[in-house]
């Protein structure tokens, strides 16, 4: 639906980068926020939202669009219509597609088919050829094709001297390097995490070592190099720790964690539950208060999905066997705004961590409600009950452990350039 | 036996020693006590389970568990059939519940089930109507042995209440140690695991096992000694630098025994290296209980063939797996 003119009154504005807190009203007119002015027009589309808070739009910095090569999974037009079912504006997509998105020739493959999608989609570009860990891939061009960052993500570099290389070349064309912090040699086999229940279930454990060593690697690699560098979904205490002293030290190093890591723990994979299966795995109780704390005290910058679409076909079989990950762009928000109603978040910091923070670590517009800018937006219900179904959900995949759980809180209203492209009011 | 009179065994499938209560437990050897002497007659076959078909599903290859459950089987005069991973349709590259929907559709009653993958006789039992029986799931579990053990040592001891139980080896890759573990656990046993710390997994205290930095420690005035196989096959993790060093370190050999009870009973599950984890006298000595575990290995199968097919099908506790 598109309408010239929309004005949002009443609602409680939300915007961190401006540090508004307060009601107010929105207005947007030809897609970007306006100032306010004395007299309301008769044309314009004016909305209500006592109650709900008005925040810029919310920007998933990690999700997987399996397109191209897996379309049986997931779309960019799924993908991005469940984002905003969600309540997201944006997202960034993983490059592990088939063909791997390591050239130009990918990124604007995938620009292509999001044009015109619910959500703006960020591409990132691979780290190496293929995300083999041997080549280099093509910063410049990747970059000059719209691609905002870099990662081989669900293929750690196992070579310390190709992802120094990376790291310095990245400084080069100015692009983020996103880390998926995984020592292959301690995870091989592995399928949760290493602990009581891996050794009840008889279920190759793998360790939280595994995943901050390669953390203290990665920011080790940014002192020497002076780059950008940010870990992917952290899942562990030790890696919080790390990230938590780096960022005293002064090193450019930026984190985000996903809903499930703070939702959840390895006690959820029960009786061989694959909807429990991810990589990293769900940790220990303590990990989970470790990156709740490390959410609020601002350690971990972003919270960000890991949307990892599956079908049954990898879900349904042998645990060992089963894909990681879980889908998870229309539970981000209500499994945040838990954390706001138990008071381990304020809305702003979730704000800051669901829009604000991601569109800074991306060097991406948007964040912020700011006259002139692209109308992006999200309005939320903190207070709605509703119970959560994947069969209904936008995705094409069901892959979740939260189907069926009852959430109090969620976005009813998604603008993006001044255009809704979800309204549940 | 202590069970109460209103006691029902309500299990229609076996996955675990963990899914079962002390009374369980104790129905299922009382029920295989009752069956021992079946074995023993000229002509060793009752009318029980005439009519059933129960298939044994075996991914991994199986001879002395296959057997006992075939021999069980075929005494109680079900019409059982074999398929080995070989043989079936693993290789070309089927799903496991496509396996399970195309076996079910021959209408079997008991599918007995070995799999490499731990939780595999779960995944089954979610997509077909039979009863599951776990012969042995990766690292997981293997119920049946967990009875058997107990049997054997219930025919020597009163209780296992109060027992020092001592198991030595690679507890980390063992579905016996977890099963007997828990098992032993339940019936108030005190479980001691030793070996060298690359087979202790984690948390296993939470198991209901306590860790003995040495071996010596574990079998110090222990009532039953459990030598778990050592895997000469696992190479590409090398966990212990030689056998020959395991067998020096960690091996239960007559000097080490002399700190158990005097009536302590040796067991291992089979098959043994001789010489590693148990020295050749020890294996075939007077404590030796080895023989006897196979013997009521078949009695134990007969026992949870009976149960899962004569028991009131109902909820077994396992939710909806």
């Amino acid at each position: 639906m598109t309408t010239e003119m929309i004005i949002l009154q009443n609602g409680r504005i939300v915007d961190p980068a401006t540090g508004k807190d307060g009601i107010g009203d929105v207005w947007i007119e030809d897609g970007v926020f306006i100032a306010s002015r004395p007299e309301v027009p008769e044309r314009a589309f004016c909305l209500d939202l006592s109650g709900k808070w008005v925040t810029p739009g919310l920007i998933d910095m990690h999700v997987h669009l399996r397109e191209p090569g897996h379309e049986y999974k997931e779309t960019i037009e799924t993908g991005t219509s469940a984002a905003a079912a969600g309540g997201f504006t944006a997202v960034a997509c993983m490059p592990n597609t088939r063909p791997v998105n390591d050239n130009a020739a990918v990124t604007r493959f995938i620009l292509e088919k999001a044009a015109g999608c619910a959500a703006r989609v960020y591409p990132v570009g691979a780290i190496s050829r293929e995300s083999m860990g041997e080549h280099l891939a093509e910063y410049g061009e990747m970059k000059s094709a719209g691609a905002v960052a870099l990662t081989d993500d669900g293929m750690p570099v196992v070579d310390s001297q190709l992802m120094r290389r990376a790291m310095e070349y990245a400084t080069s064309h100015d692009l983020l390097v996103m880390s998926h912090a995984e020592e292959m040699s301690l995870s091989r086999n592995g399928c949760m995490n290493e602990g009581p229940v891996s050794t009840r279930l008889g279920l190759r454990g793998i360790p939280a070592a595994a995943e901050s060593i390669m953390v203290y690697r990665e920011i080790a690699l940014a002192e020497l190099t002076g780059a950008r560098v940010h870990i992917s979904h952290v899942s562990s205490e030790p890696s919080v720790a790390l990230i938590r002293q780096a960022k005293l030290r002064g090193v450019r190093v930026t984190a985000e964690t996903a809903p499930h890591y703070f939702s959840l723990t390895e006690e959820d994979v029960g009786n061989y539950n694959t909807h429990a299966k991810m990589n990293p795995p769900l940790r220990s109780e303590r990990d989970r208060q470790a990156i709740r704390q490390a959410l609020a005290d601002g350690t971990l910058d972003a919270i960000a999905t890991d949307h990892a679409p599956h079908s049954v076909l990898e879900k349904d079989v042998e645990f060992s066997y089963a894909a990681n990950g879980i889908i998870g762009l229309e539970t981000s928000l209500p499994l945040a705004l838990r954390l706001v109603h138990e008071g381990v978040l304020s809305p702003v910091q979730l704000v800051d961590r669901m829009s604000c923070a991601p569109a800074r670590i991306l060097g991406v517009g948007g964040g912020r409600i700011a006259c002139g800018e692209p109308a992006d937006l999200t309005v939320v219900d903190p207070d709605r009950l509703f119970t959560y179904s994947a069969a209904t959900g936008r995705s094409k995949a069901r892959n979740t452990p939260f189907d069926g759980w009852q959430f109090r809180g969620k976005a009813v209203l998604t603008i993006r350039d001044g255009r809704i492209t979800h309204r549940d009011l | 036996m202590g069970v109460k009179s209103d006691y029902r065994f309500r299990h229609r499938h076996i996955f675990g020693m963990e899914q079962l209560s002390e009374p369980d437990i104790q129905h299922v050897i009382a029920t295989a006590r009752s069956f021992r002497e079946i074995s023993a007659r000229s002509i060793k076959k009752v009318p029980t389970l005439r009519g059933k078909t129960i298939v044994n599903l075996f991914f991994e290859p199986s001879t002395r568990t296959r057997t006992s459950f075939e021999i069980a089987a075929k005494r109680m005069s079900a019409d059982t059939f074999n398929i080995a991973a070989s043989t079936s349709s693993a290789t070309k590259g089927e799903t496991l519940v496509d396996t399970a929907r195309n076996i079910e559709a021959m209408s079997p009653d008991i599918i007995v089930v070995r799999h490499s993958c731990s939780g595999a006789p779960q995944l089954l039992a979610r997509h077909i109507a039979a009863s599951i029986i776990n012969a042995g799931d990766g690292a997981h579990e293997h119920p049946s042995q967990g009875l058997l053990d107990i049997m054997t040592i219930l025919d020597h001891k009163k209780e296992l209440a109060g027992l020092k139980i001592a198991i030595i080896g690679d507890i980390a890759h063992s579905r016996v140690a977890v099963s007997d573990i828990i098992g032993f656990s339940k019936l108030g046993a005190k479980v001691c695991v030793a070996g060298p710390a690359t087979f202790i997994p984690a948390a296993v205290e939470r198991l209901g096992a306590r860790v003995c930095h040495a071996v010596e420690d574990a079998i110090d005035g222990a009532d039953v000694v459990m030598a778990l196989r050592i895997q000469k096959e696992r190479q590409n993790d090398p966990l212990i630098p030689s056998l020959r060093e395991y067998a020096t370190y960690f091996g239960v050999n007559r000097r080490r025994l002399e700190q158990a009870k005097p009536d302590v009973l040796v067991m291992h599950p089979g098959p043994i290296n001789r010489g590693v984890e148990l020295s050749p006298d020890v294996a075939d000595g007077a404590s030796s209980v080895i023989l006897e575990q196979v013997r009521n290995g078949v009695a134990v199968r007969m026992a949870l063939l009976y149960l899962v097919m004569g028991g009131e099908k109902s909820d077994d506790g396992q939710g909806g797996v």
